[in-house]
């Protein structure tokens, strides 16, 4: 990211929450006098993207994040807190007429390009649609002419618009879905989970292309999924979440050089790396718990090994802590210039361990590992 | 899902009995599965020959369609009709195994050879209770009354963790979240002591906390009980952690082979090259991931010689006209022309010989 776009926010979600209602039906309800029941999938949900840059948000299923992504598109209304793009507000002007100029300028790619693609349309109609439903191209003629430029722009040929999705295998789909995200000139692309369906060589290729259109393009990505080396190739910041909440957001660097939060250093943990061949490794110990029933104070507390009765009692906030504040006459060279080169942009982090300092950062390790037998 | 009565088994009389010393667990030799379709015959598999040694943990990875669930389904005959072992022989302690009866496959299943499958919803039975399932699996395979197998079967479950087995022992597949049914079914392939595990994707539908939580549990029953386990998976990490050896698989075929640090840290077939290369890490900070243009070929259009050639950036001629063996690479064998040692010298050789 250059410095002149370094205070540029494109996306600012502040406060953001989305109930679902799944009670019983009404009739079994009253009969079984069983309780309304109300599941909060995204719970005080406030991060900022800027222009140009790559959020990428973690979590394990069910933590809420591809909800993020719907109420961000508008799949979704919110049922808290406000979502303001490029300065206008998406709850208000997805009541009024500004919802068509918001959707051109703002794409989804969906995980899954077997589902997300109309069987029966040909490619060409699939990438002219939004060309269409948006009239920014006139002219049959014109529409296939731009049709073409978005397919090699994603490194398919013209003459694959005349074939139908099922002629292509995965990983060219995809490649059509971002050809027809493309096609309205979008700034903003929300990606859930796009390579997840993916043989990881053709995630590859679909993870160099993304970033070859951010470049040449100038987009901005929201880039969703569990896989957290994935997300550390190609996110400049990134966000945890965890039964609804975030639970720390910061720099690529910083967070995977020194997670803070106990859950983020678990995850960390958790992945199978492929330069410990033969290590053993220290797994998460528990699960997470049912979304209908969280527990109450820090959700993570059931699992965490530094939670007290604090932790027990009170939902901890967001909270920056400036690199500075890390103990940085500790750890390897690499680590203390990755601290440096991130310095003045804070992580924010939910914890009240971290608050208080009971989490001394360079014993956070061994303290998993304690915890994992 | 009640218990038969067993037809004594015709097959196992005439069975051919090797007792060769120090024998692989496990030996699979030019193994080719095939499906007849209308439009011609497809090879799945082809020539696939490797060996596990008793305590062993093979990795099997590969993309999807590369032939390895087929490889496991044809080991522990649960080919899906019309899949068909053309050729080739699998070999499981001395025994041909391969051309059984389906009531002497059936008892080999879960006695000798334990499964565990990707989805652990649907290896479960949802109108039993996970005790049910355990007690008639223990039952099945061993002479043991219903008390004896129900204290067997709580046993089992406190040791794949499962808290409260006692209690949970009653409760139904649908009671238990993912990771805790992926437990109950390392259970059941553990019920009857098997000597091998065929994992496919074990891992594949859990998230990553969980997904750790059951390679270690895998790792360490594997290493109390010396059971051997062959590992199919798509994700080189799960790999890395938990298998001796590994084999790669590409088009149906075994294109490296070797052990899981030598593979990984210098992989020797270009399509090995190029898959970890693919791999995005935690540990380095490449601007773009290594790139294999292309797919991987569609059954119906395996290209001749070696199948990798098109997508290959070291093809040369032979490539394209011959198909290459495996050939001694460093430690690993390699199924690549680069490493044939002269024109005509270098014989094709067998793994595990």
């Amino acid at each position: 990211m250059s410095a002149a776009t370094e205070r540029d926010v494109l996306l600012h979600v502040a406060h953001a929450s989305k109930t679902f209602d799944v009670s019983l039906p009404w009739l079994t309800r009253v009969v079984g006098r069983k309780p309304r029941q109300l599941l909060r999938a995204v719970d005080d949900v406030t991060f900022d993207i800027r222009r140009g840059e790559t959020l990428g948000l973690v979590g394990e299923s069910g933590c809420g994040k591809s909800t993020v992504a719907r109420l961000i598109v508008g799949l979704y209304r919110l049922s808290a807190g406000t979502i303001v793009y490029d300065g206008q507000d998406v709850g208000e002007l997805a009541a009024g007429k500004g919802q068509r100029r918001l959707r051109r300028r703002l794409q989804m790619i969906f995980q899954d390009p077997y589902a997300s693609l109309n069987p029966r349309w040909r490619v060409v109609d699939i990438v002219a649609e939004p060309i269409r439903a948006h009239r920014l191209v006139h002219g049959q003629r014109a529409i296939r002419e731009r049709v073409a430029e978005l397919l090699a722009q994603v490194g398919l040929a013209a003459a694959d618009g005349h074939k139908y999705p099922h002629q292509f295998s995965g990983g060219q789909r995809q490649r059509i879905s971002i050809a027809r995200a493309l096609a309205s000139q979008p700034e903003f692309l929300v990606c859930d989970e796009p390579t997840s369906a993916l043989d990881v060589s053709v995630q590859a290729q679909v993870l160099n292309l993304m970033r070859d259109l951010q470049r040449a393009l100038g987009l901005t990505y929201l880039f969703i999924s569990h896989n957290l080396a994935v997300v550390h190739h190609i996110a400049d910041r990134v966000g945890v979440m965890y039964l609804g909440r975030i639970v720390e957001i910061a720099d690529k660097e910083a967070l995977f050089a020194r997670p803070l939060h106990p859950y983020t250093r678990m995850l960390l943990d958790a992945i199978p790396d492929i330069a410990m061949a033969g290590k053993a490794r220290t797994p998460v110990a528990g699960e997470v718990p049912n979304p209908l029933s969280p527990p109450p104070g820090c959700p993570f507390h059931p699992r965490c090994p530094y939670a007290n009765e604090r932790c027990r009692m009170e939902t901890p906030a967001l909270r920056a802590y400036e690199p500075e504040m890390r103990d940085e006459s500790r750890g390897t060279r690499d680590e203390r210039a990755a601290a440096a080169r991130v310095a003045g942009r804070p992580s924010l982090v939910a914890c009240h361990a971290v608050e208080e300092r009971r989490i001394p950062i360079e014993r956070i390790q061994a303290a998993s590992a304690l915890n994992a037998t | 899902m009640s218990r038969e009565n067993v037809k004594p088994d015709r097959g196992r009389a005439t069975e051919a009995k090797r007792t060769v010393e120090g024998q692989p667990l496990l030996d699979v030799r030019h193994l080719r599965v095939e499906f007849p379709t209308r439009r011609g015959v497809l090879t799945a598999v082809d020539g696939v020959s490797f060996a596990i040694a008793p305590g062993e943990v093979l990795g099997v990875v590969g993309e999807s369609g590369a032939g390895k669930s087929l490889t496991g389904a044809a080991i522990i005959g649960l080919l899906e009709p019309p899949g068909r072992i053309a050729a080739g022989e699998i070999w499981l302690e001395g025994t041909r195994i391969d051309r059984l009866h389906y009531d002497a496959m059936r008892r080999i299943r879960g006695r000798r050879i334990g499964a565990i499958f990707q989805d652990p919803l649907t290896s479960l039975d949802p109108l039993y209770s996970i005790g049910r399932q355990l007690i008639e699996t223990i039952r099945t395979h061993l002479d043991v009354g219903e008390a004896a197998a129900r204290k067997r079967a709580i046993e089992l479950l406190q040791e794949v963790g499962i808290p409260g087995a006692a209690r949970r022992i009653d409760h139904y597949p649908h009671q238990f979240s993912g990771g805790m049914r992926q437990r109950v079914v390392i259970a059941l392939a553990l019920a009857a002591e098997p000597r091998l595990i065929i994992a496919d994707e074990p891992t594949t539908a859990l998230d990553v906390s969980i997904q750790a939580q059951i390679i270690t549990l895998l790792k360490r029953l594997c290493r109390d009980h010396g059971t051997a386990v062959m590992l199919i998976t798509h994700d080189m990490g799960v790999i890395a952690e938990t298998a001796d050896r590994v084999a790669v698989m590409y088009a149906g075929r075994i294109v490296e082979i070797g052990p899981v640090a030598d593979v990984i840290r210098a992989p020797r077939h270009p399509y090995t090259i190029g898959l970890m290369g693919s791999i995005p890490a935690l540990a380095d900070e490449r601007e773009r991931l290594v790139q294999i243009d292309g797919t991987m070929p569609r059954l119906t259009a395996i290209p001749a010689g070696c199948p990798f050639h098109p997508r290959c950036p070291r093809a040369f001629a032979r490539c394209v006209e011959e198909r290459p063996d495996l050939l001694d690479a460093g430690v690993s064998r390699a199924a690549c022309w680069l490493y044939a040692r002269d024109e005509h010298g270098v014989a094709p050789t067998e793994v595990g010989s």
